[in-house]
């Protein structure tokens, strides 16, 4: 597709990037089909190609984000839904995430969406205070109800405290920065994302994952001084606060990879595993040992089941009989293209493994966006329970933290996919099954 | 840019009264878009190298909402442009400075489906794929499938009369219809046809189908619903030029077998294809045929056996019969997202959609490789070899006017070649703005006259997408003079 930026324009990095990626746009608009919002919404404007153009036009006038640009480009899940779909190999990921900085520098937002996007971004990646908040939104819970009005705040406090769990499962000290030594001889050594909102919120699917690898032979390591992998912040354009988080666990991470040596980085939250495998790009301006160190590091980069696909998995318990739909989460299936491992491991251990209908429309979750754009979030759980549902699981597996919580308090248990594979290995039942 | 008819001046004075009239129609939100930042994705279609951004655009939900947004329209004098998923590659969609666009996006309701009559009634904003994936599960699929299927609406096919790849076996859209709801410029509801073959009365099926949104505006359509078959495989066949597999074409077709498809598919088109698809496409290939049968395994294998045994005899590198479900899912990802997969090679193309007698098809790549040299454009040549419709896809740098210029020019001899050998501008992506000043080569004046009476019948303004498939009135730059003189 034609583009319009000037030479100064393009010596601007950023703007370099964006340009690539438009000019291998060819407009085709394969990418309409396949994006939720655009199938619910019906306007090229909420579709990947729309998007595409709005930020087209606002960089290459150089002109500030309006509300009506923000409100289209909010409203995506980035879900990459359409990277899959695209045959001209679009990143639209890199579009999107430098068009939300874009916004997020430019852009003058309501003061009170300005406070709770600011809020979100300082809480979700500190555990610590991410619980004593969940512990308060638990009391404020029942409040709920008591919001008034059908102002978007409104709209966004009801869903939040919605969200908060009924109670918060007990910090796990297996999360805390130390070595978990393999059970026998050690066949391999990995370092651990324990992850952010993950741990406060579900710290079985760390327990799990640990149990699992050590099981197996696996020395795993939770580096002393990582922790969130950036995404939150990255998603919402808060592009400093992310580059420190980034760095941060690049430091962390290089210390025990030029150190001891690891064989890969394990991830068990897609949405940080796409952010991730990422680094190498989002540090390309770094100096050149700090920009090796994010590509080595992406490179090493492996989700859980890619992990334990080329490791080699096996069970050990008689087959449960028991019927899993395994939900897709979008960074997996369309961040990472990781597509088989899940369900072929799920099969190994025993599961028998359905699928739902629309496998590639994300489930509304899609980080902070159940609570930035309730109502769109809505209605795609409920589509993505119906299909879930309608194969007549017994319980829905999905590897995603973000994916589990939005599926979660209906009547079919949601369950991380490596859980599953845990008991199977020798691990504790899940709970709910 | 292309010429386009002068924009009305009392219209573009009165546009701010237009879009409250438009408002007050469809008070939902969003469903009126006049914010000259939100109008520029608007701007284009699938042939965006032509560009006009829109007076306004709606998105109505019901057909009783297009039936007053056109009466609202004809009223004012405004001009309208029916669009669908904008997946044009002939400019369907391309706006006017002065014309409303009417989205049917909203309208992608399937309405019903009859297996006891084996059709469905769905609203023009179902996508081609989704009428497929909806009766899939029971047996049954809607045949007509353009390589934009997975996007392109089935109101856009109408106006098309798109084909696709397995149209060789089953027919384009016009062959697959039974029954249409349509609104025209003055806002009436008329239906057409029903759940049975052969409606009363004058074709008018035949008379709206690839009339390109220029006499009415279908918001429902009809389909007929078709039985799978018991299987299908598909067969690579890989040949040494253009001009060797042309030959091997025309005598598949020749020989009076019928394959349920056949495609094309030349050197840089494979390379480009296989990068997205990893189908297992012959790279070391500078021609390969996607050669398909169906039935049961038995007429699979009589089929396949026939057919490898007239690829002998053109020296092929390769032949291969794909093995499983999802090689065959992948050869035809390659081949259905062929145009995109040209964005990793070229930033740009126009994509050619001549139609050419099956005989002529070594001549007709020989002529359009040495064009490609003369021009200094590359070309990769992608079609649907079976039924002769070809899609010479020339590829351009859009940032360089002087290549954009060449590149229009080129794809102008292709298809005035296309009509000296006895084929035709399109086989299946309609007119539309980018065709139309070629529709002389093809057509008389008279000719020409008669057609442009037809659309002064329904639409005597020329409000409903005007300035496509006729070429503009010289004296007046715009076409609807002609109906003083009908």
């Amino acid at each position: 597709m034609q583009t319009n930026f000037t030479t100064e324009q393009l010596r601007d990095p950023d703007i370099a990037v964006c340009n690539h990626e438009l000019r291998s746009c060819v407009h085709c608009g394969f990418c309409t089909a396949t994006c939720p919002t655009f199938l619910l919404l019906g306007d090229e404007l909420d579709s990947p190609r729309g998007r595409i153009y709005l930020i087209k036009d606002m960089l290459e006038n150089g002109r500030p984000a309006t509300a009506e640009v923000a409100r289209h480009v909010d409203r995506c899940l980035s879900c990459l839904s359409c990277m899959t779909t695209c045959p001209s190999g679009v990143n639209y990921m890199h579009l999107v995430d430098h068009a939300r900085t874009y916004i997020e520098q430019t852009y003058d937002r309501p003061p009170a969406e300005r406070a709770l996007r600011s809020l979100l971004g300082w809480l979700l990646p500190r555990p610590a205070l991410f619980r004593t908040a969940l512990t308060a939104a638990r009391f404020a819970r029942p409040l709920a109800g008591l919001i008034p009005g059908q102002s978007t705040l409104a709209k966004r406090l009801r869903a939040m405290l919605s969200l908060a769990p009924t109670s918060l499962p007990p910090s796990s000290p297996m999360q805390a920065p130390q070595t978990h030594q393999p059970q026998g001889e050690r066949k391999a050594r990995v370092l651990l994302l324990a992850g952010c909102a993950q741990q406060v919120l579900m710290p079985r699917i760390n327990e799990a994952t640990i149990r699992l690898l050590t099981r197996l032979g696996v020395e795993v390591v939770i580096a002393r001084d990582s922790g969130c992998c950036g995404a939150l912040n990255h998603h919402m354009g808060q592009h400093d606060r992310a580059m420190a988080l980034v760095k941060a666990n690049v430091a962390a991470w290089s210390r025990e990879i030029e150190g001891a040596g690891v064989d890969a980085i394990i991830i068990n939250a897609s949405g940080c595993g796409t952010t991730v495998k990422d680094y190498g790009f989002m540090l390309r301006t770094a100096p050149d040992a700090e920009r090796g160190r994010a590509e080595t590091i992406a490179g090493l980069t492996q989700d859980i089941t890619e992990f334990l696909a080329r490791f080699g998995y096996a069970p050990t318990q008689p087959e449960p009989g028991l019927t899993v739909a395994y939900h897709a989460a979008c960074s997996l299936q369309h961040g990472q293209k990781v597509t088989v491992e899940p369900k072929g491991l799920l099969r190994k251990a025993g599961f028998r493994v359905v699928e739902p209908r629309e496998p590639h429309i994300c489930c509304g979750s899609a980080g902070t966006y159940n609570m930035l754009q309730p109502e769109l979030s809505g209605r795609l759980r409920e589509r993505k329970l119906g299909n879930l549902k309608a194969t007549k699981p017994d319980l829905i597996a999905a590897g995603n933290i973000g994916c589990i919580t939005q599926l979660d308090r209906d009547v079919v248990p949601v369950v991380h996919t490596v859980e599953l594979l845990d008991w199977m290995a020798g691990g504790p039942r899940p709970p709910g099954i | 840019m292309i010429r386009q008819p002068d924009p009305k001046p009392d219209v573009l004075a009165r546009r701010d009264a237009i879009v409250a009239g438009l408002r007050a129609l469809l008070p939902a939100e969003d469903a009126v878009i006049a914010e000259p930042i939100r109008l520029k994705p608007y701007e284009t279609d699938g042939l965006s190298a032509y560009r006009q951004v829109p007076l306004a655009v709606v998105l109505p939900d019901t057909t009783e909402q297009v039936a007053a947004i056109l009466a609202f329209c004809y009223r004012n004098g405004v001009r309208v442009i029916p669009r669908g998923a904008g997946t044009s590659l002939s400019g369907g969609a391309l706006p006017l400075e002065d014309a409303v666009v009417v989205g049917m996006m909203r309208m992608n309701q399937i309405l019903d489906v009859d297996y006891a009559d084996r059709c469905a009634v769905v609203q023009a904003g179902v996508t081609n794929i989704g009428i497929t994936n909806a009766v899939a599960a029971d047996g049954f699929f809607y045949a007509p499938d353009p390589s934009s299927q997975l996007a392109c609406m089935i109101g856009g096919n109408v106006g098309m009369n798109s084909g696709g790849a397995h149209c060789l076996k089953y027919g384009v859209t016009a062959n697959n219809l039974l029954g249409l709801k349509i609104v025209t410029i003055q806002g009436e509801i008329i239906d057409i046809g029903g759940a049975h073959l052969d409606a009363a009365g004058y074709d008018w099926l035949g008379l709206l189908t690839g009339a390109e949104g220029q006499l009415a505006i279908v918001t429902e359509v009809t389909v007929r619903l078709l039985r799978a078959p018991e299987g299908a495989r598909a067969m690579l066949a890989a040949f040494k030029s253009n001009e060797i597999a042309g030959g091997c074409v025309d005598a598949i077709i020749s020989s009076g077998i019928i394959p349920v498809a056949l495609e094309f598919m030349d050197r840089p088109a494979i390379h480009a294809c296989e990068a997205f698809a990893h189908a297992g496409y012959p790279l070391d290939a500078e021609a390969m045929l996607i050669i398909e049968v169906e039935g049961s395994p038995a007429e699979q294998d009589d089929l396949l056996a026939k057919i490898s045994d007239i690829c002998n005899r053109f020296d092929p590198i390769s032949l291969k019969v794909s093995q499983s479900e999802e090689e065959s899912l992948a050869i035809w990802k390659g081949r259905k997202g062929a145009f995109g997969a040209i964005g990793r090679i070229s930033p740009d193309y126009l994509c050619m959609d001549g139609t050419i007698p099956t005989s002529q098809l070594p001549l007709v790549l020989r002529r359009i490789q040495e064009m490609s040299d003369s021009y200094g454009l590359k070309v990769a040549n992608i079609f649907h070899a079976g039924d002769g419709n070809l899609h010479p896809l020339i590829m351009f740098d859009a940032n360089d006017p002087a290549s954009f210029h060449a590149a229009e020019r080129f794809g102008a001899d292709i298809l005035t070649l296309c009509v000296e050998v006895g084929g035709c501008l399109t086989g299946e992506h309609g007119v539309g703005v980018e065709k139309r000043d070629l529709m002389t080569v093809q057509f008389t004046q008279q000719e020409l006259d008669q057609q442009r009476r037809i659309k002064s019948a329904f639409d005597p303004d020329w409000l409903l997408n005007p300035s496509k498939v006729f070429p503009l009135q010289a004296e007046t730059g715009t076409q609807a003079g002609l109906k003083h003189a009908a």
